[in-house]
Formats: C-alpha cells, structure tokens, sequence
C-alpha cells in the first residue's frame, strides 16, 4: 500500500475548498496559551549524516558485552530469517495502515499473530500488541477496573516483587485515575508473595500476579488464583513469553485461569537495542473482549464467500469512540510483532520449549557453579532463567569492577532498588552462553567479589 | 416511516421514555435511532442499582462501524435492565419499542421531566434533522 504525503497542489486545493490561507490558520481556535510555541530542551534538528554519525556512535558504546543481564529485557538467539523477512517492504512499517482492510497481508500476520501468543498463554483472545510490556500491565489494570465496574473499589493488588520499571509506569498511567495499588509484600526466604500479606490483602478489584517475579522466581499461580477467585477479583498474569512454553500458561492458573495475561514480547526475536523498541502482549477470556484496548483483526468471507481479515470490535477504538474509547494510548509494535511472529513460525512450539529449556539449564547450570564458590541464592523458590544471589559485597562495586576489568555484564544490582538487597544479583543465562561462557564468568565474578570484598576492607 | 407510539415520550437524542404503572420509566432508542444505526451487535448496559443523572450516558448501543450512547432523561436510579440483550442485541432492530427495552429508571423525583417530546413533535424533529 503507498503512503503518498500530499504535494503543495493538495493542500493548496484543500485550503481553498475550506477557506483558510496557511495550514496553521486550521489551529486558530486553541486558545494562543495553551499553544507551545517552541519545545524547552529539545536540541535543533540534525542531518541525515550528522545523525547517523550520532547513531553510530551511541550503537558503538554498547559494544558486544559478555551480558548476564536480564531484569525484564532478555539475550535471546534471533534466527538470520527473522529479521531479513520483516524488514522486507512488504512488511517493513511500524504502523498497521488506515484503510486496514486494503492491506490484507498485514492484517493475516497480525491474525497469526493473535492466534500464536493466544495459543501460547492458553487464553481466548489476543489484540494486536501493545507499546511495551509495562504499558500493557497498566492497560490490564484499567481494563479490570472497567470489568468489575465497581466504582467503590479502585484498588489492585500489585505485588512487591514486581518488576521496579513497572509498578513505576503503573503509577505514571493509573495513578491520575485514582487507582490505589497496594502492595503484597514477598516472603523473605522462599521470594514469592507472602501467605500473611494475603491473608491480610484488603478488598480489591484485581490481582496481579508476575510470573516469574521480578527475582525470577516462580509463583505458586495455583494458589494465588484460588485466592483470587475466593475474594472475588479479577486475576492479572504478567509473564514471560518464553516461560511459558516450559511452564503453566495463565489460561490454566488454578481452577479457571487468569481473567487477562499481558507482557513483554521482546523474547520473542526483538534485539535488546539499547532498550527498545519492543512490544506488550495482551490476552484475555472472550467474555472480557469488549473492555481489551487495541486493535484487534478476526477472520471473516466476502461477498462472495472468499476469505479475508478485518479490523474487529472497533467499537472499542479511539477512531470510533473517541474520548470513550478502551484506551487511547494502545498504540500497536507493528514491525516488532511481525518479527515475533516470524520468529514463533520458525521455532514453533517445539523450538520454543527448547530455548525456554535451555535457558532454565544455563541459568541453573551457572547457579550451581557460583554456588560451588560460596555465593547463595538469595531466595529458595523455584527459578525459570533469572536469579538472585548473594555476593556478600556490595553489588554495584562488584558489578562496576567485574566490566572495567573484563567487559563482562555481570547482572542487575537489585539493591538499585532496595537497599536490603544491596549485595545481590540477579543473574540470567539464556540458550545464547556457552558452558566456556559461565566458566567464565563464574572465575570473573569471584576475582571481581574478591577485589570489592579487599577494596572495602581497606 | 413506521408509526410512532402515541403513549410514548421522547429525548431529541433519539431515546424514549414509557411511564409504566409503578411509576419507574421504561427507556429505549427510537425506531429512527435503530434504523440510523444498523444491525446492533452489542449493548452495554448499566448494573441494577447504578445511579443515573439526566444528560449521562447510562449505555451504549453498538453497530459494526459505530457505537452511540444512549442518554439519561432524568435522574435516578436503575431498576431493571434488559438482560435478553446481552445475547440478542438484534431485539432493539426488531422491536424498538417493545422487547428491544433498555432499562427501567426511578426517577428521584418523581414524573417525566418536562423537556420530552410527544409522538408528534418527535416526528417533526426527524423530518427536521433530516
């Protein structure tokens, strides 16, 4: 489909047809102080070659790290395929096109798309993508509120173990809502969500549950579904994509699984990037379609019964209901999720398992070697690919050394977040490191403690 | 056009009103509302016990390519509402003004608020509008 920006002639003709001289004469009726005239803190514009330059160099000081980062955002193998066929013309857009329904081909990749990670959370329904995957939280939080319709509990119950990146974007979209987000408090030896926080949790309209937490730790979903279920709230997954070709999907949490399962798909064939762009998934029961923001594309026939795809429920949407709309902010990842979806074809489900397995072993196999040098998990409870370790030294020092002196990402410093946590961290392993990677690593990390360790003495 | 029932009052945003012998306000969308609409594939309806103010939207009506909401004639209170329509929204098309009922409002005070319009009038604000 051409995307044709209007020549001179065009707005010239349609100036005319309204009346109006120069284009900005159309804004005359936003009072002149609300209008800004110049934006603080934004630099001039840049050429093409002053900011390629400027790209090259940030995309330079990345460099190509031994990482063991994860903390939300994870290393993962992209087949070559992947992202040779995304970027095709065809597909190679950020935006699924006004006039949906004229560019068919994009509305069946987002149609396989719906089906796979629907397929994969074990969950009815699936929209189009979201911004990212705090976004999408967020957007599930809202939209229980919208389900419950129960206008004397704005409360969610959030747990601490959340990732930070998170609750914080929790707080920056629910907050101006006056929705109330209590936090259930983590059981301090196993590193899930405490029975007595539980026990004493007040009435609220939703439950998220992130699995695996922020710590990597599974929760015990089961549980915590039946817990919502008896107190009557409707029940949010957050989760990793690739977890769940390894573990229980959120369809079958407990006895009728979770009311709206939403996350990050950036596993799922996304380079790192520096951060982004990624993509939020969200997927829903079929009796809550109608609250789910974004787009949505169904399989439909023609006139004459062939088959075709269509944007769906519009109703929902800000191009229909305006000010009314589910969200209005569900802008949809569309380059992302093609490449996600090229991404599932080619593992499949079989492939999928496999790297979900092989991280879990990596992540594992390196525990047991940091182990065997006198670190301790820090939690007890089982872990998918992420885990929290005690160095017995402050992390930052430790973490700082360990990439001046072998430009080894050694982790996440959780106590960024909590100063209790000040010598942990969380450390991830992917299908990508080799045995010779966790070696080392393993003899790395024990120089870099050593020396924080001697340092901090002296 | 289809004839306009003589008992009933309507809103000039195309919703009607029946008093009905308990005194609540049986509450709808016009056979003009419907026709402009399209086939409805959805209604979303308020809870039993919510409270209504006059001018809010207290549901909304969904075709495939719009949804409308529906506006509260008066304050008060949600008695009943139309629970056949949550599986045959398709009744609002067929009979507007019988079995495709929305819900049935308390008024707080009492009566029909004065800016309704009779069967007649109403006739003459469609032909207006259009």
């Amino acid at each position: 489909m051409p995307f044709i920006p209007h020549t001179e002639d065009d707005v010239r003709e349609m100036l005319d047809s309204l009346g109006a001289e120069r284009v900005e004469q159309l804004f005359d009726e936003i009072p002149s102080d609300l209008r800004i005239r110049r934006l603080e803190g934004v630099p001039a514009g840049l050429s093409e070659q002053e900011i390629g330059r400027l790209m090259r160099e940030r995309a330079l000081g990345d460099r190509s790290p031994l990482s063991f980062l994860g903390a939300g955002a994870y290393e993962h193998h992209v087949p070559a395929a992947v992202w040779e066929i995304a970027t095709r013309g065809e597909f190679y857009s950020a935006y699924t096109p006004y006039q949906a329904e004229a560019s068919q081909g994009t509305l069946q990749l987002i149609y396989e798309y719906q089906s796979m990670v629907a397929a994969l959370a074990d969950m009815d329904v699936s929209n189009a993508s979201l911004y990212d995957g705090a976004s999408a939280l967020a957007e599930a939080a809202l939209m229980a509120l919208r389900i419950q319709r129960k206008d004397t509990t704005r409360r969610i119950l959030v747990p601490a173990s959340l990732n930070p990146r998170y609750k914080s974007v929790l707080e920056t979209i629910c907050a101006p809502q006056s929705i109330e987000f209590h936090e259930l408090a983590r059981d301090d030896a196993s590193g899930r969500i405490a029975g007595d926080a539980l026990a004493n949790a007040p009435d609220a309209a939703a439950l998220v549950v992130a699995q695996p937490n922020f710590f990597g730790v599974l929760e015990d979903v089961d549980r915590l579904e039946r817990f919502a279920r008896e107190r009557g709230m409707l029940l949010i997954g957050a989760v990793n994509p690739t977890s769940l070709a390894l573990v229980k999907p959120p369809g079958r949490w407990g006895e009728n699984g979770a009311d709206i399962a939403c996350g990050d798909g950036q596993p799922l064939g996304v380079p790192l990037s520096s951060g982004g762009p990624y993509f939020g998934f969200m997927t829903c029961r079929r009796a809550h379609v109608r609250q789910m923001p974004g787009r949505l594309v169904g399989r439909t026939r023609d006139a004459d019964g062939r088959e075709g795809f269509v944007l769906t429920l519009q109703a929902r949407e800000q191009h229909i209901r305006r000010s009314k709309a589910r969200s209005n902010i569900c802008t949809n990842q569309g380059l992302a999720v093609t490449a996600a979806t090229i991404y599932m074809t080619l593992l499949g489900p079989a492939g999928l398992r496999q790297v979900a397995a092989a991280s879990h072993a990596r992540t594992r196999s390196l525990v047991a070697r940091l182990e065997s040098q006198g670190l301790a998990r820090r939690f007890s409870a089982p872990y998918f690919h992420e885990a929290a370790l005690r160095l017995g030294t402050p992390a930052a020092p430790a973490l700082e050394r360990l990439l001046e002196s072998t430009g080894i990402i050694g982790g996440y410093d959780l106590g960024r977040d909590e100063e209790a946590l000040a010598d942990c961290v969380l450390v991830c392993a992917t299908e990508t490191k080799t045995e010779a990677d966790l070696d080392t690593y393993a003899a790395a990390l024990d120089r870099a403690v050593d020396k924080a360790a001697v340092a901090a003495r002296a | 056009m289809s004839e306009i029932p003589a008992d009933l009052h309507f809103a000039e945003t195309h919703e009607w009103v029946r008093e009905l012998d308990d005194g609540t306000l049986e509450l709808g969308i016009s056979e003009h509302a419907q026709a402009s609409l399209g086939d409805l594939v959805y209604v979303e309806l308020p809870e039993v016990g919510a409270e209504v103010s006059a001018g809010e939207g207290l549901a909304v009506v969904e075709s495939t390519k719009a949804a409308s909401d529906v506006y509260s004639p008066v304050d008060g209170e949600i008695v009943a509402v139309n629970e056949a329509l949550t599986d045959s929204p398709e009744l609002v098309n067929q009979d507007s003004y019988g079995d495709g009922w929305l819900v049935r409002i308390k008024p707080a005070d009492g009566g029909l608020p004065a800016n309704l319009m009779d069967a007649g009038h109403y006739a003459a604000h469609i032909d207006s509008e259009s």
